[in-house]
Formats: C-alpha cells, structure tokens, sequence
C-alpha cells in the first residue's frame, strides 16, 4: 500500500496504482476520456490532467503511477487553466452538432464541457470531416463527433478478442476504423457504444427515437442467455427503447452480449396479445373464458397419466412453480424442462450448476470445454475466459472437447469424441497433466455434449474426471455445466423434472401425453407431437410452438413480469417489470392462477409473494436472492445406476448453432436477423434447415 | 484531386477505397530478405520486423511494377507471415508517410517546402517540377506515369536546403535549372545524376568550402 496526499485528504492505495485512481479514492472526480478501468491505460486524451507537486508540469493521472508521499493537487488554478486547454483542443474539429446527436443528454464531451469548456471557439477555420464508417447493422458512425481516445479499439482488442479497430494515418487525418470496410465480427460490439465517451459510437436500430431523460428506468435481469446478466430496461411509453447493461464484477463487469441487448425490437413483433382457440383447424380469436373453458373442457376425460408440461428457456421461476403445481393438482408429475433432451442429474445441486462461478474464472489454472461453444452459448462468460488468459499471458491451458473454435482465445483442440473424457489421461497425456497440475482447474459441460443418447454418461465421466484431477476441492468446486437456458437452473431448482414414474420430454412430445402444456416452449421440433395430442401454448411470442397450439395463452416476456431467475452459476435474482405486456397478455403465473379456479382445483397463492413463500418451500435455495458459495464436499458422482459404462465413442454436435437466433423474441427482431444473416462463422454457421413454422 | 493518392496528405488515407492487385507474393530474393531480418527478433516478437517488411514490399513492387507502393493485399501477406492482425499492419502502414498506399510514377518527386527550404528557394523547385512533368496538384501522377509529386514536411537536410527528394535519393542544393535538368534527363531515360549537392557542396561544409578550423594541424 502506498499512501500519499490527495489535496486535503490522505488516501491509501495499491502500490501500481495510477494517481487518477487514488483521486477516485479520494472522492476527487478527475475529467476523462481515454482512461476507462476495464481497459488498458492509453492516455492520449489529457483531460485529466492534475499537479503533483515537484513536477515542472501538470500530469496526466491516469498515466502516472503512485508514489509514497506524493502530494497531489486536483483543483488549482493551473490544473483548470490546462483542463480547458485540452477541452479547447478537442473541440476544435469536433463538430458540436449536439441537437442531431443521440449521444445528447449521456455524452461526456457534452458533460464535461460545461465544467471546462468555453462560451465561444477561438478557431475559425474550417473544422475537420471524416467519413462515417460501417461497422455493421448494430454500430451507427458519426466519425466526426470522434475525439481518437481509442477506446472503441482497446475494447475490440482486449475485451472482444476480435483486432479489427484501428487508428490510421496520422495527424490530422488519423482516423478510427477498420481500414478495410466490414462489419465488427462480435457478438460484444454494442459495449462499445456504451464506452464511447461521445457520439461517434451510437446505437443504430435505435437512432433518433428517444433521448436519455424521456426513458423510464428499471434494473432488471436478462433472459436471453444462462448468464443472469444485470441490465436496465429503458421504457417510454409502452415501449422497450433500449436496454443497457447493469455492473456487477462478479457476472459481467460491464458488458452485454449483442443478443441480449439488441433484441429489443423483437418484443414489439409477432405479440401473442389475445387467447387463440383452434376451431376447425385454425386458430381464431377468442376470450380468456373461452381459452380456459376449452382446455377445461379438454381436459375433463383425460387421466392424470396423459398430461404433461414443459417449461421453456425463458421462463420465470413463479410461472414454472404455478404450472408444477397445476399439474400436480390434475395428478400428474408428467413435467421437463430440457427441449433439448440435455440428460441432467436435479439430485444434487452441485449436479448442474456452474459451481466454480464466474468470478471464478479469474483464478482459474486449466479450463477443460466439454460440448460448448461459449463463445455462442454465454458471450460474457467466453469473454472472462478470454480476460483471465490474458490475465495469464495466454499460459492458462484450454483443452476443447467438441467443435469449437475462434473463441477469441488460444484453445487446444482434443477432439471432438465423448470417449476421450474417460480415457484423458491416455490419449491427451499432455493435456490431463497440466489439468492435475493445476490448482483450480474447471472442467465445464455443455448441453450439446449432453444433449445425447449416453448424455448421463457423459456426465459421470466428466464428473469423474474432475475428481481424478483434482477438482473437486473443499473449497474449489471445478465441475461445472454451462446453460444457455435462462430458466433451466430454477426449474431444476424446483424439481421441473419427470417425478417418479412419469415421461420425460421426448415421451410427452412423441405422443406419450393427449394434453401438452407448453409454457413458452419453441426451441423443438413441433411436428413431432402426435395428431391427437392437445397443445395448450402459453407464451408470448407467435413462433413454433404457439403455430401448432389448440389454445394459445397470451403471456408477458421478461420485460414485463415480475419474476425469479436463477442463473448457471445458481445466483437467485429478481427480474422487474418495466412495463405490461400488450392487450390482453398477463404475467405468466396469474393466468395459471386464474385457470387453476376455472378448472376447479385452485392454487393456494394469490400474490406473487404467496408464491415466492411456496417456492421457498420447495427449495429453500430460492427464497433468497444472491448466490451462495460452496466447494464440494461430497465426491460421489451424478448418474450413478449407470456404474461403469462410459460415453462412446461419438462426435459431439453443436446445439447453438446460430447465437443470434436462439429465442422467440430474437428470432421475431429484425435486428437479429440482419445480425445472423451477416454473421461470421465463429457466431453462426451457415443455416440449418429449420422446421417449417 | 485524384483518386489515386492515398498516403501522401490528403486526408483520404484512413479509409481502403481502391482496387487491389489481385495477388501478391514475395519473390525469392525478397524471401532471402526476410529470413534474414526475421533473425534480428525473438521468438514470438516477429510483429517487430513489420517495418523491414513493408519496406521490401514496397521495393519489390518497384522492381517488379516500376511503382513503389504497398498495396492492401501485400499488407494482408505481412501481416500473415508475421502472425498479426491486419489492422496493425495497416496502421503503421498509413502512419508512416515513406510507404505509398497508392500506387505511384517511376519516379516519386517528394519536394520539401517547410520554412528553411522555402526560405531558400522551395517555390522554383515546385514550379520547375510541375513545368518539366506537367503535374497540376499534389500527390497527382504525370500522364506518362513517370512521375508522382509530392509535399513533405522537413527531410531533416536543411543545412542543403532546398531539398529534392526522388525515390531513396537526396538531391540538395537545388534550384529551377538543376530540378529541370535533372528531370528532363529521367524523362530521357537517362542515368540519373549522382545526388547530392547540385553546386558541388562537399557534405555540410558552407557553400564555397570549409570556413572555420581551417588552420593546419598542430
Ligand atoms: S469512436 Fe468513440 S471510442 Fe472510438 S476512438 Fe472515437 S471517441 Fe473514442
Ligand atoms: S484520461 Fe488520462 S490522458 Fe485520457
Ligand atoms: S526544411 Fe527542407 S530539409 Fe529541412
């Protein structure tokens, strides 16, 4: 620790630190545009600029390392004469075009110049222009507005893992681009709108639509992936405008997926806003009564053992406890929540959770890829791998089991076979020494690796492997499974699972069950389910699953429901509402509710708290939010019925195989599929033939 | 101003907007070349050599088109063989005003008009240029393709000033009758004049021979 002098205060830091952050400390807020503390130091921009006594000049702080007993003065004559020289400086070419400027009204140009910049210009040339650039459908350019604190370029490099920033030429005619005009080929370039401290960086499906004091702010959680990503969901009227990362080090640090962020403007297409009933083999217009009534009706004859419920991957925890329960009141345990037929073990927790977190990843030594494509499955977890090997100088190992590849890191490739996970040690030696080697090594399964037939094979060996190296400590836990599904983890959590005797997904689908409840369940093949079968599809977007339903229910996307989500790492959080969802859609559990009396078999909560309480009941990990940590303190394995048998020798697939459309609300967003249509390989693969809706 | 000037000031460099050749590879000799500079680095530091490496494309593409330029596709190749991304390489590329990023005449005429070289005669320098090759503006190439005119900043050789500098070569102490004398014989075809002082300086010393410390030894 070092401790120096920051005008009147003593403040106290980490020996490395810059002056600037020691201001920080020292609850000084220095002027900035280059610095940011998620980025590497470029210090280029000299807006913060500070005397530290003995030195002939001012300083640029963010620049300047800390020194024992240094005397720092952040607010003299000289230090506000110099600030408004740069700000001088950088407003000579810029164009002050703020009125046309979505960045008006959240610019830190516009900010800061009302503390440092002046009434007029002293300048009156011609200011300098800059083309604007494309860098694809998500990043709008207004060049000129560029300030070149190479910000944008640090993220693409550093945190995106894709180089394909630059500043070219000099001088005067430096500027910020890709050289060669493409599109940004991540999945992460919507964070750089967020650090570009002025409006060269702007949101291009929102621009021109709002302005930052007309929007209605509520933090919320995201849906769209397994992450549990902290975001704020920007609302005027009865429309979501943007949505905006939240901060939280332990899940994201700052940054937001694409997909999460840009698929706003599919929660305003293909609503379901009104219940659909199938009269003569078309869905009509009808009444919630009439909805409720029919299924009613439907259901009177049909025993307990031939209803059946699957949870789909955005739901919330109330709405997949109201129809657990529903069912249980009809008799039937007839319940799933993996469309993807992923082969998971609900016995024990630390079965299917993410146990090493991802706060984790930042002390992790080897990392082992089972079946995942990170980088397309939870974009901000693939980026705090990527952060934790640079963080080791790219030295950390990573072995992938599976097909991926360009995850914006140096990874080995094992092979693609399930087998080599029981037979590691003899056909990738080098590899499985430096994962025993190690001293928190993490070994994370993907659904595509067990989404298979000998998935729970799958499963025990990998669990089986990180026993045999070692990573299963008392306090490290390095067996891990990476979701992609936002409500997997609490419908395992809540036992939406087969119960004892009852069919599992593939049974109820290939026409194990006359009445099938779908809550917001599109990600399978509809055509499967039998002719006979009753398709009860509560949801809220109009896509493969509503296209086959006998009653549609129109439900709230997460946007606007109250609800519970558990992410992989099994962090229980709160999603907010925003706003209601449009027409005659509910909150998902409600319309439970509210069947439940017209079907006679009333559920015992009325409130969402009366809810909450049950689903505290049920599993007492879900009556708190947070995470709770643990290392592993029991060894025995998940799947144990199946003794020694090991997962054959197969290919693993890929089950994401195009990030941009993975969810009803994405695949309705015209931004999402601009995206995927232009998408490079690393994101989507060419297309596959989907089912006909 | 025309299309083809990219790297020489004119405000268009920072965006690719030309049709490349088509394929690019390094001839033996230029390969030779590279082996050897790729010895001066540490493993692992090959993206050092990217200045080295630029420069013999650029004197390849002279040897082999008669236009000393660097173009995209050669850059691509560098950045390849040298394991980084393309976008460094096209930095430092456009940063340095010595790598033409558009293709040039035979010869590249770069004039020198900063304040000694103007004081002492820079404007007939420029205007025996324009005279002799029919050049209008700035980094615009001869309709024979022979010569490309350029303005640069200070060549570092004011104490000759002014300064001509074609292709690699200095021509110093130049004046309207010697630019016009030394082009006409290029456009002839002729062995170029020895660069240089063009009124017989030797090195630096002042015009009309040495001045101080003339005394004989001790
Ligand atoms: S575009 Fe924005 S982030 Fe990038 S260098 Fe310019 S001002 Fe900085
Ligand atoms: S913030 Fe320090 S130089 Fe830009
Ligand atoms: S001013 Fe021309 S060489 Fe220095």
């Amino acid at each position: 620790m070092v401790k120096l002098r920051i005008d009147d205060t003593d403040v106290e830091v980490e020996a490395g630190s810059s002056v600037l952050q020691a201001c920080e400390k020292a609850g000084r807020e220095i002027p900035h545009f280059c610095y940011h503390e998620r980025l590497s130091v470029a210090g280029n921009c000299r807006m913060c600029l500070v005397e530290i006594e003995k030195a002939p000049k001012p300083i640029a702080s963010c620049a300047y390392p800390v020194a024992e007993g240094m005397v720092v003065r952040t607010d003299t004559q000289v230090v506000r004469q110099a600030r408004r020289g740069v700000m001088e400086f950088l407003l000579i070419n810029h164009p002050l075009d703020c009125p046309i400027c979505d960045q008006g009204g959240q610019c830190d140009l516009q900010d800061q110049s009302y503390a440092y910049g002046m009434d007029h210009s002293r300048y009156a040339e011609n200011k300098r222009a800059v083309k604007d650039k494309y860098l694809g459908p998500l990043v709008k350019t207004v060049m000129t507005r560029c300030i070149q604190c190479t910000r944008c370029i640090r993220f693409a490099t550093e945190i995106a893992g894709v180089p394909e920033l630059g500043a070219t030429a000099r001088g005067e005619n430096m500027e910020v681009g890709t050289y060669v005009e493409h599109a940004l080929t991540s999945e992460l370039s919507g964070n750089m709108i967020d650090i570009c401290p002025v409006g060269a960086l702007t949101n291009k499906p929102g621009a021109f639509v709002a302005r930052p004091w007309e929007l209605k702010h509520t933090e919320s959680v995201d849906a769209l992936d397994a992450v549990g990503t902290p975001i704020r969901v920007d609302v005027r009227g009865l429309e979501v405008l943007q949505i905006l990362p939240g901060v939280n080090d332990e899940i994201n640090d700052e940054w937001l997926g694409d997909k999460s962020r840009f698929s706003v403007d599919g929660l305003k297409r293909r609503r379901l806003d009104r219940p659909w009933v199938r009269q003569d083999g078309k869905l009509r217009p009808a009444s919630w009564q009439e909805a409720f009534n029919a299924i009613a009706a439907r259901l009177g004859g049909v025993p307990a053992a031939r209803i059946g419920a699957v949870a789909g991957d955005l739901c919330d925890g109330e709405s997949m406890m109201a129809l657990k329960d529903l069912m249980a009141a009809f008799g039937s345990s007839n319940l799933d929540c993996r469309q993807d037929g992923a082969k998971l073990d609900a016995s024990r927790r630390d079965f299917y959770l993410f146990n090493s977190t991802i706060a984790g990843l930042d002390v992790a030594d080897a990392i082992l890829l089972v079946g995942t494509n990170p980088r397309r499955e939870a974009p901000i977890l693939n980026a705090r791998i990527r952060k934790r090997w640079l963080a080791t100088s790219g030295r950390l190992p990573i072995g992938i089991i599976g097909s991926a590849t360009d995850l914006t890191y140096k990874a080995e490739n094992l092979g693609a076979n399930a087998g080599l996970l029981a037979s590691l040690g003899e056909r990738a030696p080098d590899f499985f020494s430096r994962m025993q080697d190690a001293e928190r090594p993490m070994v994370v399964v993907g659904q595509s690796a067990l989404a298979r037939d000998d998935g729970n094979s799958v499963l025990a060996d990998a669990w089986d492997l990180a026993k045999t190296i070692g990573a299963l400590q008392d306090e490290w836990h390095g067996f891990n499974v990476l979701h992609t599904a936002a409500s997997r983890v609490c419908a395992l959590d809540l036992g939406f699972m087969p119960g004892p005797g009852a069919i599992d997904f593939d049974a109820m689908v290939d026409g194990g069950v006359d009445l099938l409840w779908l809550l917001g369940a599109d990600e399978f093949d509809t055509r499967r389910i039998g002719p006979h079968t009753f398709v009860v599809y509560q949801g809220h977007h109009g896509d493969k699953g509503a296209a086959r339903a006998d009653v549609v229910l129109p439900g709230a996307a997460y946007t606007e429901k109250d609800g519970t989500y558990v992410n992989m790492e099994g962090r229980v959080q709160h999603g907010y509402r925003a706003l209601f969802a449009p027409g005659e859609a509910r909150e998902d559990w409600r319309i439970i509710r509210a069947f439940s009396s017209v079907a006679g078999r009333p559920l015992p909560y009325d409130d969402i708290d009366g809810v909450r309480a049950r689903m505290a009941a049920v599993n007492p990990v879900l009556g708190r939010t947070g995470l709770q940590r643990f290392g592993c303190s029991d060894l025995s394995g998940p799947c144990p019925q199946l003794g020694r048998e090991h997962a054959t020798d197969s290919q693993i697939g890929e089950l994401v195989a195009d990030y941009y459309l993975t969810n009803p609300i994405s695949r309705a967003s015209p931004t999402m599929a601009e995206c995927s249509r232009i998408a490079p390989a690393a994101l989507a693969q060419p297309a596959l033939p989907i089912a006909a809706e | 101003m025309s299309g083809s000037a990219e790297n020489i000031g004119d405000g268009s460099t920072a965006t690719h907007n030309r049709v490349d050749p088509e394929h690019f590879a390094f001839t033996a000799d230029s390969e030779a070349e590279i082996v050897k500079i790729l010895a001066k680095y540490p493993a692992g530091r090959e993206a050092s050599a990217v200045l080295p490496l630029l420069y013999i494309v650029q004197e390849q593409m002279r040897h082999d088109t008669g236009s000393a330029w660097v173009p995209r596709i050669a850059m691509d190749f560098v950045a390849h063989r040298l394991e980084m991304p393309p976008i460094r390489v096209y930095e430092v590329a456009t940063f340095y005003l010595m790598f033409n990023t558009s293709p040039v005449g035979r010869y590249h005429l770069q004039i020198c008009t900063t304040t000694p070289c103007w004081l002492r005669g820079s404007d007939a320098v420029v205007a025996a240029c324009r005279r002799v090759t029919g050049i209008k503006g700035w980094h615009e190439t001869s309709a024979d393709g022979l010569f490309t005119m350029s303005e640069v900043e200070c060549l570092g050789a004011c104490v000759n000033a002014p300064i001509l500098q074609v292709d690699n070569d200095y021509y110093e102490d130049m004046d309207a009758s010697s630019t016009s004398r030394l082009l006409e014989a290029l456009k002839r075809g002729e062995a170029p004049p020895q660069p240089g002082s063009m009124i017989g300086r030797l090195t630096s010393a002042p015009e009309g021979g040495p001045m101080t410390l003339t005394a004989a030894e001790r």
